[in-house]
């Protein structure tokens, strides 16, 4: 229900992050996302709407610099608020990684997850405040 | 050891992936680097636990196998130290999921994190569960998790909340017991909590309607109450968006209104004001504010009837579309298919704009917008729309003309007004789409063809014409060449002009050179060239003079490389040569194919139709592909016809030849809708049914006496003259059998020589009474001719009036057309001649059972009887 994947891909195409909410396997996972990395790709330079459908769920996704965000959702969920959503992931690690880059997300992989954790649980958003999202992770990089 | 100094190694590792300039090399790697993982693993080292499965996440996103890594997220689950619990939970929830068994193993570790000190863990341990538990660690944890929902720390508590939905997701049985535990949850403050309840009591309303019911009378006014707070709360910098405050809890709050209002009046009427409050206050010149309003629309066209609210709700829509940015564009036109439901009228305001958008570079949006536009078509704007769409395709992308031309294709069939103007938009379709046109497309164009008597002409010279420009088009051929193969005669002689059209002067050859030209193109697939095959040899018996040419042709083709086609030409090259009697015969006029119960038939076919017939489906080509076989065996073949019989099977025959027609039309109904177990060739050819049964009858009839005439072209112009009364609705109309009776020397006018025979009333009832006289045709005792003579005996005029007899079996009956089917009051007559042959004649005597059919004062009336007064020895 919801949300069924979030990913996040670079321009050529590959998974920078992915977090499925849903069972698939490997195999069908590369052939996902190759299919709707493809398909975000090659819309990209002529038209602007942010959703696509694919086979039984829509994809929503925007383009940051260099990294498309791709979440796929059910049929019945709002796009526009999809969409929002994926503005709010982007500015919470923009807070908390400072000026996030696609490096950031590779090299600290663990802490994008962690924070994507805290807002999407089993498909369903969570937490919408960057300052509680952010306060465990920083309270964990404090620590040490 | 600082667990998270293990990014020195793992960034070394994935700078070390990203330096690989090939495939390959990165393979190399990575096994490598698996490799030192595996050898870490087997020797058990606890320090380096978490760094390897940091770096097992990575190698697992990049998609290589890392299932040895599983019983490591186990080991680190059960570490004491936090930062181990963290990576192993994350590994646990990125590389395993609920269908594997290791999963079992951990529900020991989950049920002792969730009892922890630390509510950190505590958090972790619910994060876990609500991402992949299994129905049955959902069971075993349900107790521990509805404790937790009344937690202090609202952390935890909107956690377990999101947990506990899924919980309920995976074992709806256990959805009582959250019921409490959710309702108390939306009283919180804190707006993380607020969402996790939302949804957790959306949750139990789709499951279980006891909670559906629960919240509706509780909880509605509480709800309304929040989203009042939070439209009109202040400036909150945490959670706000866009000058909107927490745009996520709105929706939210609007999606869980709308399941509590959806077939629910009171409910409605509580939320009327703050949906209309919501509608007009929020700002929309941001996308966080249209995702509200769009929420907002959403909800209220689901709930129960306001008609303020739903115009209100048609005006956002409206701004909508013509706004900039194509998602609220898009997201728009989602929503109107959804308004058309209940108010068309509105969204019939907004048809030019939705023809804009048709025409947009966005792919997904012309896909929406011509879905719309199929649902706002109706009578009064079916030309317009069809002519922008029509013009539309031509300039259209190719991907999309696959769309489009199956959108316009049912459009028009189902809302033409006129019949000349059906197949002009038809042909057009095809001469620009042709390729992407679907079987039954153009197989219901040919039977509106073959229905439209007055336009053969004109439709066969339009596609002769389309032909000379748009030859590519697979389906435009087809159609083409089946068309003039049918009514070539029309093409050459100019026949049937209509005012509109200019004079063009085609003569046999060219029309030949057409079929030839099908043939021996070498991008015709197989099927075009068997049509081409039967026209031709239709040809060659209505364009005598060039047969010469037309045999050259189809002997040409014996030597053909498919086996179809050689089959083919080899039978009708016989047929040429040395059956040119029955040549004629075999190629007359397709009888009208009945447009009514092909329209039932396949709407009955297609699994997608709107049509309430869920019967069985004989699939439409087996009965109008098999048109031109059926042409040339139209008497009786029995294999062909036998394959989509699903009644009677050895009856087939009989009643292909019109014998037996008493019990085959007693079991269809008087009127042409077909029952299902009438067959669906029988209906297509019109046997089956009395009225049409005649046309088959006088048909054959027909044919054997242009057999005794001997086969002139007088004949021929007789048979295919005649062929245009039988284009009439399935009712039998009265004009036709005149023009028959003058043609054919009807049979009941043969010699009747032998004894004479009383006449009988056969049926006498307060309104109608039938007599029937006698006559045997000299030569076969078995056979008796009948005239019945229907009387109107009452002050009221009868219409429609239809009469259909059944017969034992060993008695074949002949049904003629009756003289009329309007009996007027008082006495008026209508006479009708059946024909029996008994085959137990001299041992048992003739008995019948009659229906009659009629309409009186507009209602239908319908009698029946049995005849057992029949003289002895007929």
């Amino acid at each position: 229900m919801g949300i069924r994947f979030i990913l996040m891909v670079n321009k050529q195409g590959q998974t920078r992050l992915a977090q499925y909410y849903e069972w698939l396997t490997l195999e069908e996972r590369r052939a996902l996302e190759g299919e709707i990395v493809r398909k975000c790709l090659a819309r990209n330079d002529q038209q602007k709407c942010s959703f696509v459908e694919h086979r039984n769920y829509k994809i929503v996704y925007r383009r940051y610099a260099s990294l498309f965000f791709m979440v796929g959702v059910d049929d019945d969920e709002n796009e526009l608020a999809i969409l929002e959503f994926i503005h709010l992931l982007v500015e919470t690690m923009d807070k908390h990684f400072g000026n996030v880059c696609e490096l950031d997300i590779m090299f600290h992989l663990e802490k994008a997850h962690f924070m994507l954790e805290e807002m999407v649980m089993n498909g369903c958003i969570v937490e919408t405040s960057k300052a509680n999202i952010l306060s465990p992770i920083q309270l964990m990089d404090k620590a040490h | 050891m600082n667990p998270f100094s293990s990014s020195t190694r793992l960034r070394d590792m994935i700078r070390s992936i990203r330096a690989c300039k090939t495939a390959a090399e990165e393979r190399g790697v990575v096994r490598k680097e698996c490799a030192d993982i595996r050898a870490s693993i087997n020797e058990n080292d606890p320090h380096d636990r978490h760094r390897n499965l940091a770096k097992l996440m990575f190698i697992h996103m990049l998609g290589y196998p890392t299932h040895f890594g599983q019983m490591e997220c186990l080991k680190l689950i059960a570490s004491p130290g936090f930062p181990e619990k963290r990576i192993g939970y994350l590994g646990l929830m990125l590389l395993l999921d609920e269908r594997q068994e290791v999963l079992m193993l951990v529900t020991n570790s989950l049920k002792q994190d969730l009892n922890h000190t630390n509510q950190y863990v505590v958090g972790l341990a619910l994060c876990a569960l609500g991402n992949i538990c299994s129905a049955e660690m959902a069971r075993d944890l349900a107790p521990e998790v509805e404790r937790l929902i009344q937690f202090r720390d609202p952390n935890i508590r909107k956690k377990a909340a999101l947990c506990s939905t899924r919980i309920v997701r995976k074992v709806p049985d256990l959805a009582e017991n959250f019921i409490n535990a959710a309702s108390s949850l939306l009283k919180e403050k804190h707006h993380g909590v607020l969402i996790t309840g939302v949804q957790l009591c959306y949750e139990l309303c789709t499951i279980n309607d006891e909670a559906l019911e629960f919240f509706r009378k509780k909880c509605t006014e509480g709800l309304i109450k929040t989203l009042r707070d939070i439209t009109n709360s202040a400036y909150q910098p945490e959670y706000d968006v866009a000058g909107i405050t927490d745009p996520f809890l709105h929706i939210r709050l609007l999606k869980l209104l709308r399941v509590l209002g959806h077939g629910d009046a009171d409910a409605s009427d509580l939320m009327t004001d703050i949906l209309a409050q919501v509608a007009t206050k929020t700002e929309s010149n941001k996308n966080a504010g249209n995702a509200v309003l769009y929420e907002c629309v959403e909800t209220i066209m689901a709930i129960e009837d306001t008609s303020s609210l739903r115009v209100l709700a048609i005006n956002i829509l409206g701004r909508f579309l013509s706004n900039r940015d194509n998602n609220i564009r898009y997201v728009a036109l989602n929503m109107l298919m959804k308004a058309i439901a209940f108010d068309d009228q509105a969204v019939q305001r907004h048809r030019v704009t939705i023809l804009e958008c048709v025409k947009d570079p966005d792919a997904s949006i012309r896909k929406r917008a011509l879905e719309l536009v199929s649902l706002l078509v109706n009578e009064n704007n079916v030309k317009q729309l069809t002519k922008e769409l029509i013009d539309y395709l031509e300039i259209s992308d190719e991907d999309f003309k696959e769309d489009l031309s199956a959108k316009i294709c049912s459009i028009v069939e189902k809302f033409s007004p006129e019949k000349i103007w059906y197949i002009d938009q038809m042909l057009k379709v095809l001469s620009e789409a042709g390729k992407f046109v679907k079987d039954d497309v153009w197989h219901a164009l040919i039977v509106v063809i073959t229905n439209a008597s007055e336009l053969h002409g004109y439709t066969v010279r339009a596609l002769y014409k389309a032909f000379l420009t748009y030859s590519e088009q697979e389906t435009l051929v087809r159609v083409a060449i089946w068309c003039i193969g049918e009514y070539g005669d029309l093409l050459v002689n100019n026949v049937g002009m209509l005012g509109i059209e200019d004079p063009i002067t085609v003569t046999e050859c060219d029309a030949v050179d057409v079929i030839v030209d099908a043939i021996t193109r070498h991008n015709s697939d197989m099927t075009t060239k068997a049509m081409a095959l039967v026209a031709l040899l239709k040809l060659s018996s209505r364009f005598p003079s060039i047969s010469e040419r037309i045999k050259d042709v189809i002997l040409k083709q014996k030597g053909s490389l498919l086996l179809e086609m050689q089959q083919r030409a080899i039978e009708f090259n016989s047929i040429v040569e040395r059956h040119k009697n029955i040549r004629s015969s075999l190629v007359e006029r397709m009888p009208v194919l009945d447009e009514a119960t092909f329209n039932v038939r396949r709407a009955g076919s297609l699994p997608a139709s709107v049509s309430t017939m869920a019967k069985p489906s004989v699939s439409i080509p087996n009965g109008v592909s098999a048109a031109p076989l059926v042409d040339l065996l139209d008497l009786g073949s029995d294999d062909i016809l036998a394959a989509p019989s699903s009644s009677s099977g050895a009856d087939f025959l009989q009643d292909l030849l019109g014998v037996d027609l008493g019990s085959s039309s007693a079991q269809s109904g008087a009127t042409p809708a077909p029952k299902a177990s009438t067959d669906l060739l029988l209906d297509i050819l019109s046997i089956g049914t009395p009225s049409p049964a005649q046309n088959s009858t006088s048909a054959i009839d027909l044919l054997s006496t242009a057999d005794m005439n001997n086969n002139s072209s007088t004949a021929l112009d007789t048979l295919s003259s005649s062929a245009q009364p039988h284009i009439a609705t399935t009712a039998s109309a009265g004009g036709m059998f005149d023009l028959l009776d003058g043609l054919s020397p009807s049979p009941s006018k043969e010699a009747t020589n032998g004894p004479a025979y009383p006449p009988i009333v056969a049926y006498e009832s307060s309104s109608l009474k039938i007599e029937f006289t006698f006559s045997k045709p000299s030569g076969n005792p078995q056979t008796t001719n009948v005239e019945a003579t229907f009387i109107n005996i009452s002050p009221n005029t009868f219409t429609d009036f239809v009469f259909q007899a059944a017969v034992p079996k060993f008695l074949q009956l002949h049904l003629d057309p009756a003289s009329s089917n309007t009996l007027p009051a008082n006495g008026g007559k209508v006479t009708q001649n059946l024909r029996v042959t008994n085959s137990q004649h001299g041992k048992k005597s003739l008995v019948m059972r009659m229906r009659i059919g009629y309409k009186m004062n507009g209602k239908d009336v319908l009698e029946e009887g049995q005849i057992n007064n029949f003289p002895r020895g007929l």
